[in-house]
């Protein structure tokens, strides 16, 4: 009977500087029931090829949502009108990481058709100009935080540029964007504050989404937001308002706070490797083998959850029907059968398999955009860090099983070059 | 382990034939190894000539495989085999030379079966698609801008040729004597889907038609004529009827070998006419004809690339000396690219008694077919869902119950079980 704990463990903060152990023990059964306060289990699929077999497997639908349930509000017309037409409308446009074929589809391959490669090339160019400004600011000091100085501010900005958000309105943004992280936290799903909370952040964003989106069709320009408010995809769909707004929110999120841990969790990972940090100063062409090991070594996303359809036959096991399944895909990543020596960070390992973004139909959609963020981060620090010491090791972390990453990380140096 | 000494022939120069060089050498075959082929080229690569060559993408000689100059062996190309010696255990070669054998592999694949008339294959504008020289020539036909062109045999080359056609903006008819484009292999269910998203593109379809004979001007093709009288105006005609094996060089040498394919037994051995296995003899490839161990030890001859490398590296360590283990038995996968149409499988229909679709609409384009036989699933095909397919080759492979029963993403509410329409 393999140990029905560990789940737990990799849910306990305790062990959230170092999970690595916990993810060893459970690949000793690749696919194993645990136990998580609910009688029925939790299916978690630990080996490279479990989860690589179930990331598409039709039986595994990614609709682990709940229905959409709003805080009451005490005022009974919105709580008997306002707030059921409300929640029917959310489970409609549900955002398509949490949707299955065919509506999945047909929104992924709106947001494809527009996340084109000069778009994506473009935000390249200026994520160098953004980490130059922001550490350009930190000139003088003896001490940076990598999270508060650099990898929070970036990503939303890049979002926000990339949608086309008015300068002046991407503060706002910078809040949304720390608030809605935690929407992606399985666990915050149970927790009725923090969804009172999201909600609240959603009606915020929406309404100011919704505004934009008018705008983007009155004034179209040269912006992913125009581009998926005016244009339809080679197949012929339109996005619709709703969508298209949740959408958009979708972006921010899952594009925000991943991307932040890729940063630390890059720069932490080099400060521990000296070496290898030396080698990124002094070829800044590794970056892309830097990061790609990164994202198999320290992956932002530990892991994602699924539902089953149906009962499904998987090593040994028989997953039963409408069960809850965690794909681990940062054990995957550091599963022996696929990566020698697994445990080793090593950048010039060929052959990238690593699960860092998901795979198959819900493969990361800006995988190639937090790539260059990245890059432009950590081949700056590299270059730009005079005798860059840890503070803490390990850094503090923030509360996040899932999407795991350091809370600060404070850096001590000899100044920024 | 092989003796040094010992001598390796391989006859044929394709893919099969490089991947058992590639072998043998692998498992530690250190003598001399040759390889013959009948075309003056390296070994290359096949499917990209009826899709990324005919569509300009990429010149036919662009195509030759990886790997060939690390090999260790002697070229003889341009010089077919015309015969085998086993009493002297020598292949013969068109050019009059003897080249003795130790160790036989043989990959001689297939040819595509010619236009019963040989007088009208020869036109100017007739063109069959083997080979590369075959594809460079029909790609210049198809970048002059025939006014229409002609598709004759609804089989996978035939569906890809006439997809591309469109894809090129030119106006294409496929005439196909089955009940649907693909029939043969995949069904008249699945094959009436395929057809229709075909015809979506502006394929011309004829089904159940046949052509008589092809009428030329000055020795270049000006139109087709049916057998119901009708007619079809064009100045390009691809034959595509299927493929031929290449087994006449094996004439007189007692192999059991026929058009159909040279026999093996499960090692990978190949049979002669007494049903004796000739331990010095492997074959692999398209030529092979074998009991898959996955169907009941029918006896079949594949067409799929995956097949052909996959069965020649099994091939070529058995000659090699290493003791063969399992039978060869891997589960039979193919694509075809047709147009912007992505086609896999996973499996074998042929015996399929029923045929349901699991996932997606054939209406929109996009399904995975799965084919059942005495409740059991035994293929699998996908249609633009290439996502789907390794859950579906899993269950072909496990013989899981068919139909399936329980939901998946995009599943039809009740499954429905499809006659597969094999004739
Ligand atoms: C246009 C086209 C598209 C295809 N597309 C796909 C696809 O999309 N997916 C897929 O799975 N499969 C596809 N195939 C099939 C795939 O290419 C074959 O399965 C594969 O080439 C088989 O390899 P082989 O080495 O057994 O045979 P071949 O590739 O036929 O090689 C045999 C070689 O032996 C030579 N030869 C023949 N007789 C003699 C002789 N007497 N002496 C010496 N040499 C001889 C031939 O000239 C040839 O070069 C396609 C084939 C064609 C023609
Ligand atoms: C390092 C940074 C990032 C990491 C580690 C990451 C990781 C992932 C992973 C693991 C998934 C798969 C989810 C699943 O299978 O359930 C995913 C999906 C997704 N990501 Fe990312 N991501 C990153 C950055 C981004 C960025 C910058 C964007 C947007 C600009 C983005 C947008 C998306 C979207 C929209 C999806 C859903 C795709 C779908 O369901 O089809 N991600 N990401």
């Amino acid at each position: 009977m393999p140990d029905a704990s560990l789940l737990g463990q990799v849910k306990d903060f305790a062990n959230r500087a170092n999970p690595y152990p916990v993810y060893a023990k459970l690949r000793e059964t690749p696919v194993s029931r645990q136990d998580d306060g609910t009688g029925d289990g939790t299916w978690v699929a630990a080996t490279h090829d479990t989860i690589a077999r179930l990331l598409q497997d039709p039986r595994v639908s990614s609709d682990t949502q709940p229905p959409a349930d709003r805080p009451r509000t005490g005022n009974p017309l919105t709580d008997l009108i306002v707030k059921p037409l409300k929640d029917w409308m959310m489970d409609r446009h549900r955002v398509f990481i949490f949707r299955d074929p065919p509506d999945h589809d047909a929104l992924r391959a709106a947001v494809m058709h527009q996340f084109s490669r000069e778009r994506v090339q473009a935000m390249r160019a200026r994520s160098d100009r953004l980490v130059a400004d922001l550490l350009d600011a930190k000139s003088g000091a003896r001490e940076i935080d990598a999270v508060d100085d650099l990898a929070y501010p970036l990503p939303v900005t890049v979002i926000c540029e990339l949608f086309g958000v008015p300068r002046e309105d991407e503060p706002k943004f910078h809040g949304w964007a720390t608030q809605l992280a935690t929407a992606l936290e399985p666990d915050s799903l149970s927790d009725t504050e923090i969804r009172a909370k999201n909600s609240r952040t959603f009606d915020a964003i929406g309404g100011y989404m919704a505004d934009l989106i008018k705008d983007k069709r009155k004034h179209p320009r040269d912006d992913m937001l125009s581009g998926l408010a005016n244009h339809a995809t080679p197949e012929g769909a339109k996005m619709g308002d709703y969508d298209l707004v949740a959408t958009s929110i979708l972006m921010l999120v899952a594009g925000h706070e991943t991307t932040v841990n890729l940063i630390t969790n890059g720069l932490l990972t080099l400060l521990r490797h000296p070496d290898e940090l030396e080698r990124l100063r002094q070829d800044p062409l590794r970056a892309p083998r830097v990061i790609e090991e990164l994202m198999r070594y320290e992956p932002p996303v530990q892991f994602r959850t699924r539902r089953t359809l149906s009962a499904i036959d998987i090593a040994g096991v028989t997953i039963p029907k409408a069960a809850d399944l965690v794909l681990l895909l940062a054990s995957g990543n550091r599963d022996a059968a696929v990566f020698p020596d697994p445990d080793r960070f090593d950048p010039d390992r060929t052959g990238t398999r690593h699960l860092g973004f998901g795979g198959s139909l819900h493969y990361c959609v800006g995988a190639p955009l937090a790539r260059f963020e990245a890059e432009a981060a950590l081949t700056a620090l590299a270059a730009r860090l005079k005798a860059p010491r840890l503070i803490e090791d390990p850094p503090p972390y923030r509360p996040g099983a899932a999407l795991r990453g350091p809370e600060h990380l404070r850096v001590a140096i000899d100044g920024i070059a | 382990m092989a003796r040094t000494s010992e001598r390796a022939v391989i006859v044929g120069a394709g893919l099969a034939a490089l991947r058992g060089a590639e072998a043998m050498r692998a498992a530690g075959f250190s003598g001399p190894l040759a390889v013959i082929g009948a075309e003056p080229h390296y070994p290359y690569d096949r499917p990209p000539l009826s899709k990324h060559v005919l569509a300009g993408a990429i010149p036919a000689d662009a195509t030759t495989l990886p790997g060939i100059h690390g090999l260790d062996a002697d070229w003889h190309l341009g010089n077919p085999a015309i015969g085998l010696d086993r009493g002297r255990r020598a292949v013969l070669l068109a050019d009059g030379r003897d080249l003795p054998y130790d160790r036989l592999l043989i990959a001689t694949g297939t040819r595509a079966r010619p236009w019963p008339n040989p007088h009208e294959g020869r036109l100017a504008g007739v063109f069959t698609l083997r080979g590369r020289d075959d594809a460079a020539a029909l790609r210049r036909a198809l970048a002059a801008g025939p006014r229409r062109v002609l598709v004759i045999g609804g089989g996978f080359i035939g569906c890809e040729v006439a997809s591309l056609c469109r894809k090129l903006g030119l106006p294409v008819t496929l005439v196909e004597p089955g009940p649907t484009p693909l029939a043969r292999v995949l069904g008249s269910t699945v094959g009436a889907f395929i057809g229709a998203i075909h015809a979506g593109h502006g394929v011309e379809i004829r089904c159940g038609a046949e052509v008589e004979w092809l009428e030329d001007a000055e020795g270049r093709l000006v139109r087709a004529h049916l057998v119901d009288g009708s007619r079809i105006d064009a100045d390009v005609a691809v034959i595509a009827l299927g493929a031929v094996r290449n087994t006449e060089w094996l004439d007189g040498s007692g192999l059991s070998a026929d058009p159909g394919g040279v026999d093996c037994d499960a090692s990978g051995h190949v049979h002669d006419t007494d049903g004796q296995t000739d331990p010095r003899i492997a074959a692999a490839g398209d030529v092979a004809r074998f009991s898959h161990p996955l169907y009941e030890g029918r006896r079949v001859a594949l067409e799929h690339w995956s097949h052909a490398a996959a069965q020649a590296v099994h091939a070529g360590r058995l000659l090699a000396g290493t003791p063969p283990g399992e039978p060869y038995g891997a589960l039979p996968t193919f694509w075809s690219t047709q147009g912007d149409l992505v086609v896999k499988s996973a499996g074998l229909t042929e015996g399929a008694d029923a045929v349901a679709i699991t996932q997606g609409d054939p209406a929109a384009g996009r399904f995975i077919a799965l084919y059942g036989r005495a409740g059991r699933c035994i293929a699998a095909l996908s249609v633009d869902s290439a996502r789907w397919l390794p859950a579906h080759a899993e269950m072909v492979a496990a013989g899981a119950p068919f139909p399936p029963h329980g939901a998946a993403a995009d599943r039809p509410k009740a499954i429905k079980i499809l006659e597969p329409g094999f004739s």
